[in-house]
């Protein structure tokens, strides 16, 4: 069957066995590797990425259920090759050790910004429950979201 | 918070000390990062394998001959038909099992496939008959009987334990008669596992002479190359280990697995590349975890509050083979005679094979699970004697100049500070024993752990290069590895603090053995000590090359130079200067020139321990840890509330980086304690994913308040210890404290779950109404 949907404002049309998740078609045939599988199951959140804006854990999605719609992935964030505000406080807070949750941690603290750009630390701890972090103990990820959050008010 | 204890006023660090951003960082906000699995290449087959569904049983026969008739299978291997020896500690592992498979999860059979679809299906279609034979699962009883034997084929074994190591030091029955106290108790601990969120993942290619490269995010390459020869039968000389960025391991990746051969066998018969990705569930029943460790312990004090004997039995669950995790017992032990001053000791120790999954060299390394007995004896202690624990801690702290029983050397020692400083912040003095009306309490422990290296092999050393080409750029070519822990960013630090450079200029090669000097690899929170004293000493002599050019150049005596941002300026006359691009130029284009290149290599003074006894590390790590809990009667329910950590790390090079590690270390030390377990059935791992294995997330872990204290150590890189491992150790003992505070009830296992908790204080209270002399009800 043909799948047709937009990632990162590049519209694409593959081929597709019925079964592909969204993850296997963004990371095997868009070659986009940026979104990390770590379980298959929905419990990690390291392949969170967004679907028309909302943050979607990409393994237990179908590709052919995204059709038509808009997806955006960590490779979508920072525009011309600069890093995003959340990004770069990500880099300046030690939020990021191995690497491997930032993505789908950073997609999904950027679904909580947009909905809410001044959230509480509480409200930034429930947004982000779903993704496992092993390496931070999450002080550092949120301290980053909170001063992403004041960067971006203070620029509006 | 950092507190520095002395300062030397004549060194002024620029890039020492500051908070800075990990090198890598960018990379990884971005998804560029490229991990094991992410590699990809031409003609690559993907790997997958045949697990035991038996925790114990012999195997009679294998049937592949459906599986290789399956279109799109280019290899299936079993031990009928590879070239395997037996591997590990004890040689009692082997990839491929020929005769007999010992835990749920032992691989039997492999397959390699055009895609992971096909090699599933291939698997499907392999028949093993298997004989099951009866199981062992509980340690005591593995102890105790010989039947049923787990390894029959080592003839030296004595039933089914694999190790015995006793110490004694001092007299510990005569101690214990003069004792005014003496607590006792049997503690014990969970098997858990490291679970980072990369799964293990390995590529293995053959070039057409043979050449082998295989990527794999271990953290021990030169050792996993060696072993991955000796097994295979392969020319060591003719294998490349590269080392993808590491998707977090806390010691899960440390050690070759039967996966690593597996995936070189599958390449070696397919001829083609494979990659073998382990999925979550595998990742939790076939790779390594964290050895339960059952303790019995007794410790013994004077009126006052002095320490007079610790003694211990202790069996260490090891599971199916020894790996490295059978040595957790060691580091166990090291607590056991050394945290605090205990000036007489004795530990009886086994270290017996079940039919589970085995145990490895986890973050901590027996450390957590002894700390757990220790530490909640002295608070058990303190309460005894009418003393309050800390005080009952600084009494018996450990001091710069202290050598333990077991001969292990403390050169700088800031566990006193640690202690005063949560003490402080906690509000210890004025809220411990008076919260629990409000179901809240305070616990401490405190930590002893190696940071200057673990004398385990025959060298403890770590190569380094630097060298500096024409445009000025510094390369730091490092045996250490990164996991995502930063070492990277440490080591350039290091180096540029000692070159005079930005750290901009320092770039960092760690990945791949045809170009890295050799080093044991990341264990024991040693590669900051001793990958950065080789960093610095490299660095030193790449520095003096540059000096000593400038010196011809500018006409001035070396000790009358100096660096500042890359160029070499005469002291008193900065406008006579040079940068270090101009220098390096100069060297290569002279006549008889010459690159900029020096090599160091570290070995840190210390011993291998003979009789359990030397100093095995050239520094040792201190810390202390309060927490405090409220706990839900009704429930068991247990909330941490806050947990205030103070750490000695000799000096903090980078103190975001120091606090990341003691802030991820103590947030795995909260999911042991409240959390994390692999339940296991009938030896199999019950639920083997991450939402019922109990990984903390951002709802469990409370902001964690970290202190670094600097001792400024004598042998240390910039005075610096490790602190890799020292975050994941108190916060078991010290939650298991709290917990006694606020309930009364003594915690003897962890993790302490609801229901546990809630079992504890129902049995206190019957026994409460049973003293009393009323009737029981129900």
């Amino acid at each position: 069957m043909r799948v047709e949907l937009s990632v990162n404002g590049d519209l694409y049309r593959r081929e597709s066995e019925p079964d592909l998740t969204l993850l296997a078609l963004l990371r095997d045939v868009l070659e986009l590797t940026g979104t990390k599988w770590g379980c298959l199951t929905g419990d990690c959140g390291a392949c969170t990425v967004l679907v028309d804006g909302e943050p979607i854990v990409s393994c237990l999605q179908l590709a052919r259920q995204v059709e038509g719609r808009e997806v955006t992935t960590v490779e979508g964030l920072a525009g011309n090759g600069a890093l995003d505000s959340l990004q770069a406080a990500f880099v300046s807070n030690g939020a990021a050790q191995c690497g491997f949750c930032t993505p789908g941690m950073i997609v999904s603290a950027e679904a909580l910004l947009r909905a809410r750009p001044s959230p509480s630390e509480a409200e930034i701890r429930e947004a982000l429950s779903g993704n496992l972090c092993r390496c931070t103990g999450y002080n550092k990820i949120i301290d980053a979201v909170l001063e992403a959050a004041g960067s971006r008010g203070a620029a509006a | 918070m950092t507190v520095t204890q002395e300062t030397n006023a004549a060194e002024e660090l620029r890039v020492v000390g500051k908070r800075l951003p990990k090198l890598d960082a960018p990379q990884k906000v971005t998804g560029q990062t490229v991990y094991a699995a992410d590699v990809h290449m031409p003609g690559l087959l993907y790997g997958a394998i045949l697990r035991s569904p038996h925790a114990h049983a012999r195997i009679r026969s294998i049937d592949v001959s459906a599986a290789e008739q399956l279109p799109g299978v280019r290899a299936v291997i079993h031990a009928g038909n590879v070239e395997q020896r037996p591997y590990g500690y004890g040689q009692d592992n082997i990839p491929l099992k020929p005769d007999k498979v010992r835990f749920v999860g032992d691989e039997v059979a492999a397959v390699a496939a055009i895609d992971e679809e096909t090699a599933h299906r291939a698997l499907e279609l392999i028949r093993v008959d298997y004989e099951v034979l009866p199981a062992v699962f509980d340690p005591f009883e593995s102890l105790a009987q010989e039947f049923p034997l787990i390894h029959d084929e080592l003839p030296d074994l004595i039933g089914n334990v694999s190790m015995r190591w006793d110490f004694e030091d001092g007299d510990v029955d005569a101690a214990a008669a003069e004792a005014a106290v003496v607590v006792e108790g049997d503690y014990s601990s969970p098997q858990a596992a490291p679970a980072p969120i990369e799964t293990h993942a390995v590529i293995a290619s053959f070039a057409p002479d043979g050449h082998l490269t295989v990527w794999s995010p271990v953290h021990m390459v030169f050792m996993y190359r060696k072993e991955l020869a000796d097994c295979l039968g392969l020319d060591w000389r003719h294998i490349t280990v590269i080392q993808p960025p590491v998707g977090g391991s806390f010691g899960g990746k440390i050690d070759i697995d039967p996966h690593d051969f597996i995936t070189v066998m599958l390449a070696l018969q397919a001829r083609r590349p494979v990659r073998l990705v382990m999925s979550r569930e595998e990742e939790f029943i076939g790779t390594r975890t964290r050895q339960p460790i059952h303790i019995r312990l007794r410790t013994g004090a004077d009126a006052e509050g002095n320490l007079l004997f610790r003694d211990a039995d202790v069996v260490s669950d090891n599971g199916a083979y020894n790996g490295w995790g059978s040595h957790a017992m060691l580091v166990a032990m090291n607590t056991i005679t050394s945290m605090y001053r205990v000036p007489n000791s004795r530990i009886r120790s086994s270290v017996v094979y079940t039919n589970k999954n085995y145990g490895g060299s986890v973050r901590g390394f027996g450390n957590p699970q002894a700390t757990f007995a220790v530490e909640q004896q002295m608070e058990e202690l303190a309460d005894a004697l009418g003393i309050d624990p800390m005080d009952l801690r600084l009494r018996n702290a450990n001091q710069s100049g202290d050598v333990t029983p077991q001969g292990m050397e403390i050169t700088s020692c800031g566990l006193s500070e640690c202690l005063r400083i949560v003490r402080e912040q906690s509000g210890w003095d004025e809220r411990r024993g008076k919260l629990r009306e409000r179901n809240r309490g305070l616990g401490a422990a405190a930590l002893i752990h190696v940071g200057g290296g673990a004398r385990i092999y025959g060298s403890d050393g770590c190569g380094a290069i630097v060298k500096v080409d024409d445009s000025g750029q510094v390369t730091l070519i490092t045996g250490a590895s990164e996991l995502g822990q930063g070492s990277e960013t440490t080591l350039a630090m290091i180096v540029a603090e000692e070159m005079g450079v930005p750290l901009d200029a320092v770039h960092v090669i760690n990945s791949n053995t045809d170009v890295k000097p050799w080093d044991v690899g990341v264990h024991a929170s040693r590669t900051t000590f001793v990958a950065g004293n080789a960093a610095r000493m490299a660095a030193a002599k790449a520095r003096d090359q540059l000096l000593e050019t400038a010196s011809e150049l500018l006409g001035a005596p070396i000790d009358e130079l100096h660096v500042r941002d890359g160029t070499v300026e005469v002291v008193g006359a900065p406008e006579r200067q040079i940068d270090y691009a101009r220098l390096a130029r100069r060297r290569l284009l002279r006549e008889e020139g010459s690159v900029v290149m020096a090599s160091a290599f570290y070995d840190p003074p210390t011993q291998k321990q003979v009789d359990h006894r030397g100093n095995i590390s050239a520094a040792y790590g201190f810390g202390a840890h309060v927490a405090e809990v409220e706990v839900d009667p009704g429930t068991g329910m247990v909330r941490l509330l806050n947990l205030w950590t103070a750490h000695d790390v000799g000096r903090a090079i980078n103190p975001m980086s120091c606090e990341g590690q003691i802030e991820g270390g103590a947030a795995m030390g909260v999911g042991l304690a409240l959390s994390e377990e692999l339940v296991i059935f009938d030896g199999e791992i019950v639920a083997p994913n991450l939402h019922d294995y109990g990984m903390p997330t951002t709802a469990d872990v409370p902001r964690i308040v970290v202190n670094l204290v600097e001792t400024i150590d004598p042998l240390g890189p910039f005075g610096a210890k490790g602190v890799g491992e020292a975050g994941i150790i108190p916060p078991p003992a010290a939650i298991a404290n709290a917990i006694a505070d606020a309930t009364g009830i003594r915690p003897r296992a962890y993790p302490m779950r609801p229901w546990k908790v809630k079992e504890w204080i129902d049995t206190e209270e019957r026994s409460h109404v049973i003293e009393n002399g009323s009737p029981v009800d129900g």
